[in-house]
């Protein structure tokens, strides 16, 4: 198991969840530290985008809203090609813990592939691509 | 079955170990598909040295008509691991943190 499905963190947070929750799910609050701008719509289904001066554009789609404990969002997967239908899931949870807040994120999804792998991959090749690449390894380690 | 993801990145971590196949990898991508000569005529590879790498994909009298063209999707899987290897969540967290801070 050496391909990264899931990354998980636990941060403990001296904030309430109140205050986190807003840096969370609020245009003012992500673009603080997140994203340069940041807009969102906070429903499930509702769209967030985060922008950077960079240029670097994220694009979210909110799936879970549950004030002040659970909020997830998916999006694009880094560097696949834009028309790629592949998302990975964020989700925050919050538990408060004294006058603070124990927040976890876990984004999940990185280790899947799309149903039309077989489709996309080869454009109707016979071969699978597993054994296409392994072909032009084969090739390149020959000598 | 479905093809095992981790088996295909790792034989394109694998391919791209090495220089010259990075840089014939690299001329693939730039370029287009190429011939074995096209790309000699390239790199700082020698033709036999090309061949070598790419190997016996046909006849020794049809090689040099063989054009190679990358595979993107073997590619694709190499880069979600390492799109997850790149997240930084512990550089948001901290981000985040010191914005609650302020």
């Amino acid at each position: 198991m050496g391909f990264p499905d899931r990354i998980e963190r636990v941060v403990e947070i001296a904030h309430p969840p109140a205050k986190v929750w807003a840096a969370l799910t609020t245009a003012e609050g992500l673009s603080s530290w997140f994203g340069n701008e940041a807009t969102i719509d906070l429903r499930p289904g509702g769209s967030a985008r985060m922008t950077w001066t960079s240029g670097h554009i994220a694009d979210m789609r909110v799936e879970r809203v549950e004030e002040p404990t659970v909020f997830g969002f998916t999006w694009h997967i880094y560097g696949l090609p834009d028309d790629d239908p592949r998302r990975t899931y964020v989700e925050f949870t919050l538990e408060p813990v004294g006058v603070g807040t124990q927040l976890t994120v876990i984004e999940s999804g990185f280790a899947q592939l799309p149903d039309d792998a077989y489709h996309e991959a080869y454009d109707g090749n016979t071969g699978g691509w597993a054994s296409e690449l392994g072909e032009l390894v084969d090739y390149l380690d020959a000598a | 079955m479905p093809p095992d993801i981790e088996a295909i990145a790792e034989q394109v971590f694998v391919a791209l170990a090495d220089p010259s196949r990075r840089a014939i990898l690299a001329a693939l991508a730039s370029g287009g598909p190429a011939t074995a000569t096209d790309l000699a005529s390239r790199l700082p590879i020698t033709r036999q040295a090309i061949a070598k790498h790419l190997g016996l994909l046909a006849e020794p009298g049809e090689r040099r008509r063989i054009r190679y063209r990358l595979h993107s999707a073997p590619m694709q899987a190499a880069q979600q691991f390492l799109a997850a290897l790149a997240r930084d969540w512990d550089g948001r967290l901290d981000a985040l943190r010191d914005h609650l801070d302020k």
